[in-house]
């Protein structure tokens, strides 16, 4: 058995895209900045794959430059919008405390620079208050970021709120949409920002591939020099076969998203089946507003990593928290700043399905798990209650 | 069967997963992490470093079986770090490795383990355990390879743990061990010994003890069991009883260590002659039977690692206590280390030196 409900970690690449990654691999070998027909090959599979991602975003070609993933589409975001409102006297960046590590570690990193940083509490329902950003708002502040979904919990935050608040003070908003794009639709400018960040790999796409969409008039300092690639914003010889491959993968799943509804009843499934056939278990973060593969439990009176490891020698693979380099688990800051008590930091899982996963799947799952989860409660836990 | 092998990365716990592998066994390897990895925290000591980790990572992957690294930072500080630095301050020389063997790896990772339903934990320790059809009772004995025997850092093993644990190169020489590795392809075969105290960054004792106790060292006097002043020291944890080396005195005859005074801050020492002791008591005593014998008993016992045990008598005193007698007084009985009774090869159980 191996069973994959990992699927905010990362998607299988889709057949389509496995093609056309190697058809553009095979057949354009190209530099994009080159004037011959070489070039011109190479420049107009870019320009396919970039009509491609517009469209899942609802926005214009001219928008988008691609990154190399999700974490580098957030840096430049961050720190060119940092950089470039730095002359105006705007020295304050503000973020949920539910970000992706992309997002904090790339504040952190500001800050030690001489930014100053404000992280937004959450509410354990997992959903940034407009009231909270609002209070934290200043007229110095450059930047507001917020994710679109969050990864942990699946929460879906109220970005066009948000990004009128943004506004309203004259700062950019940025969001973190890698984990929305492919679940539930985009449209930019129904979101209000003026910075999205999307990753190919969330969504049947290759790894290594992603993008940021500028909303037009924005002006970002270019966090890589060199050639003029990205109309100047991102230096570097574009990855095309990966990058047509993400085109391939943006156009599909835009195609695919009204299925999504049945992964939402999949995932409902499991949850349900979870609840009431494991005692002591409950649904971490908001269960109305979230994307539809979504859901993080906590499994009382267990670590969540033993169970991690259990459910992975079944053959199912899920996972918790954030790893750490060498592979361990840590605290999961998500459920941390949605100020969960203390054991359920540490005895969450998150289930993330996809369109692939089936109901015989689920089922299997929900059927190996309270053995599982009786066996490690069976032990005695001087482990947990030591922390 | 489903067998947890505790994997550091090295040769000895890599063969060890290897022979079970061998054996046909269900085996999950577990590394457990010690300290935080994170790029730019100072380093941490020699082992299970990110760089072990990963061979261990390799190995099980070179076997294919499933390798999990378990986070274990929170306990290793508890149960070993907290008692290393603590057996220091108050005046006394640790073994952490026992603790790390008897409170973490058959405590907590046993724990672990049998939350999957495993019921052993193997390690790739030099020892062997056997379980006496006779008396129903678990023994344990020093490893065939006698220069690599680790009983030594297992005596506080219960019955309990030991019915969970296996050995699997405690049959072994090292130089078998080795050449096992070599013949299944594990590029561990030929990756050093380590020695020194795994956690503490080039060996470094008192710079570490220092840092963790997070306090200027208390220096004091250094005299003769007299009483007479001959120098001073800069921190009772920089000393251990028999050193003769870094004592900063001139003195017609080589001077030892004798003991340290950690209530008076004082560090005494003497000849050779002086540093030798009859007697010892042993705390916290284990006895592997569960139980201590009626009467006294003759035995060998060894007082630290590198110790060719001596004979003594030993007599119980309660559950706790043991008076130790030896045949020949031994040099350097040292308060934290601990003194282990053998039978031959059985090792009957062992204390800490008071």
């Amino acid at each position: 058995v191996r069973i994959y409900l990992d699927y905010n970690a990362t998607t299988p690449p889709l057949p389509e895209v496995i093609g056309t990654v190697t058809r553009v691999l095979t057949d354009v070998f190209g530099n994009a900045s080159s004037v011959h027909s070489f070039g011109q090959q190479a420049k107009a599979a870019l320009d396919e794959a970039r009509g491609q991602v517009a469209a899942l975003l609802c926005a214009e070609p001219s928008e988008i430059v691609f990154t190399s993933g999700g974490t580098e589409a957030d840096n430049l975001a961050i720190r060119g919008a940092a950089e470039a409102l730095l002359p105006a006297g705007r020295r304050r960046l503000v973020a949920s405390g539910i970000e992706h590590e992309a997002v904090l570690s790339t504040f952190a990193a500001l800050e030690r620079c001489g930014w100053t940083t404000t992280l937004l509490r959450v509410g354990s329902t997992g959903i940034v208050s407009p009231a909270a950003l609002e209070a934290a708002m200043t007229t110095d502040t450059a930047l507001v970021s917020v994710m679109h979904a969050n990864n942990e919990v699946g929460t879906i935050q109220p970005v066009a709120e948000l990004s009128a608040i943004a506004r309203q003070h004259g700062a950019l908003f940025h969001t973190d949409a890698v984990q929305s794009a492919g679940k539930i639709p985009i449209d930019v400018k129904a979101l209000g920002a003026d910075l999205v960040a999307i990753s190919g790999h969330k969504f049947g796409g290759p790894k290594g591939t992603g993008a940021l969409w500028i909303r037009r008039g924005v002006r970002l300092v270019a966090q890589s020099t060199g050639g003029r690639q990205e109309r100047g914003r991102r230096a570097g010889t574009e990855n095309i076969p990966a990058l047509a491959g993400l085109g391939t993968a943006a156009t599909l799943a835009q195609s695919r998203l009204p299925a999504m509804s049945a992964v939402a009843e999949r995932r409902d499934r499991l949850e349900r089946g979870i609840l009431s056939a494991v005692a002591g278990t409950s649904v971490n973060g908001d269960s109305s507003a979230r994307v539809p593969n979504t859901t993080n439990i906590s499994f009382d009176g267990i670590e969540a990593e033993s169970l991690l490891i259990a459910l992975d020698l079944e053959g199912v693979a899920v996972s918790t928290g954030s790893a750490c380099s060498s592979g361990t688990l840590e605290p999961s800051h998500v459920l941390r700043a949605m100020n969960l008590p203390q054991p359920r930091t540490r005895n969450s899982l998150r289930f993330s399905l996809g369109l692939s996963t089936t109901t015989d799947e689920i089922d299997f799952v929900v059927g190996v798990l309270p053995a599982l989860v009786a066996r490690l409660r069976a032990v005695g836990r001087p482990a947990l209650a030591a922390r | 069967m489903r067998v947890v092998v505790a994997m550091s990365g090295g040769v000895d716990s890599s063969v060890a997963a290897s022979l079970l592998v061998e054996a046909g066994h269900d085996v999950v390897g577990f590394s457990m992490q010690l300290y935080d990895q994170r790029s730019g925290r100072e380093s941490f000591g020699s082992c299970c470093s990110l760089d072990d980790l990963q061979d261990a990572r390799r190995v099980a992957a070179a076997l294919g079986f499933p390798h999990y690294i378990v986070n274990f930072e929170a306990e290793f500080r508890e149960k070993v770090v907290r008692n290393f630095v603590d057996e220091y301050a108050s005046g006394r020389t640790p073994i952490p490795c026992v603790h790390c063997n008897a409170d973490l790896k058959f405590a907590h990772l046993a724990e672990r383990a049998a939350g999957l339903g495993a019921t052993v934990v193997a390690t790739g320790h030099y020892a062997r355990v056997e379980f006496d059809e006779d008396t129903r009772r678990y023994r344990l004995f020093r490893a065939i390879d006698r220069d690599k025997d680790q009983s030594y850092f297992l005596f506080p093993l219960t019955q309990n743990q030991l019915a969970a644990a296996v050995f699997p190169v405690g049959h072994l020489t090292k130089a078998e061990v080795r050449d096992h590795a070599e013949r299944v392809g594990l590029r561990v075969a030929r990756k050093p010994d380590s020695h020194e105290i795994c956690f503490v960054a080039d060996g470094d004792v008192p710079a570490f003890v220092e840092k963790e106790l997070a306090e200027s060292p208390h220096d004091g006097a250094i005299v003769d069991s007299e009483g007479r002043t001959l120098g001073r020291h800069r921190g009772l944890h920089r000393y251990t009883v028999g050193q003769r080396r870094g004592l900063g005195l001139s003195a017609a005859r080589p001077l030892y260590v004798l003991r340290l005074e950690p209530a008076l801050h004082r560090l005494v020492v003497g000849p050779r002659e002086e540093l030798t002791r009859p007697t010892l008591t042993a705390t916290r005593v284990n006895w592997i039977a569960g139980h201590p014998p009626e009467t006294p008993i003759r035995a060998t016992a060894r007082i630290r690692h590198r110790h060719a045990d001596a004979a003594a008598t030993i007599t119980p005193d309660g559950d706790e206590l043991a008076h130790v007698v030896f045949d020949v007084p031994q040099l350097a009985v040292t308060p934290g280390q601990a003194v282990v009774f053998y039978a031959g090869d059985e090792v009957l159980g062992g204390g800490w030196i008071q």
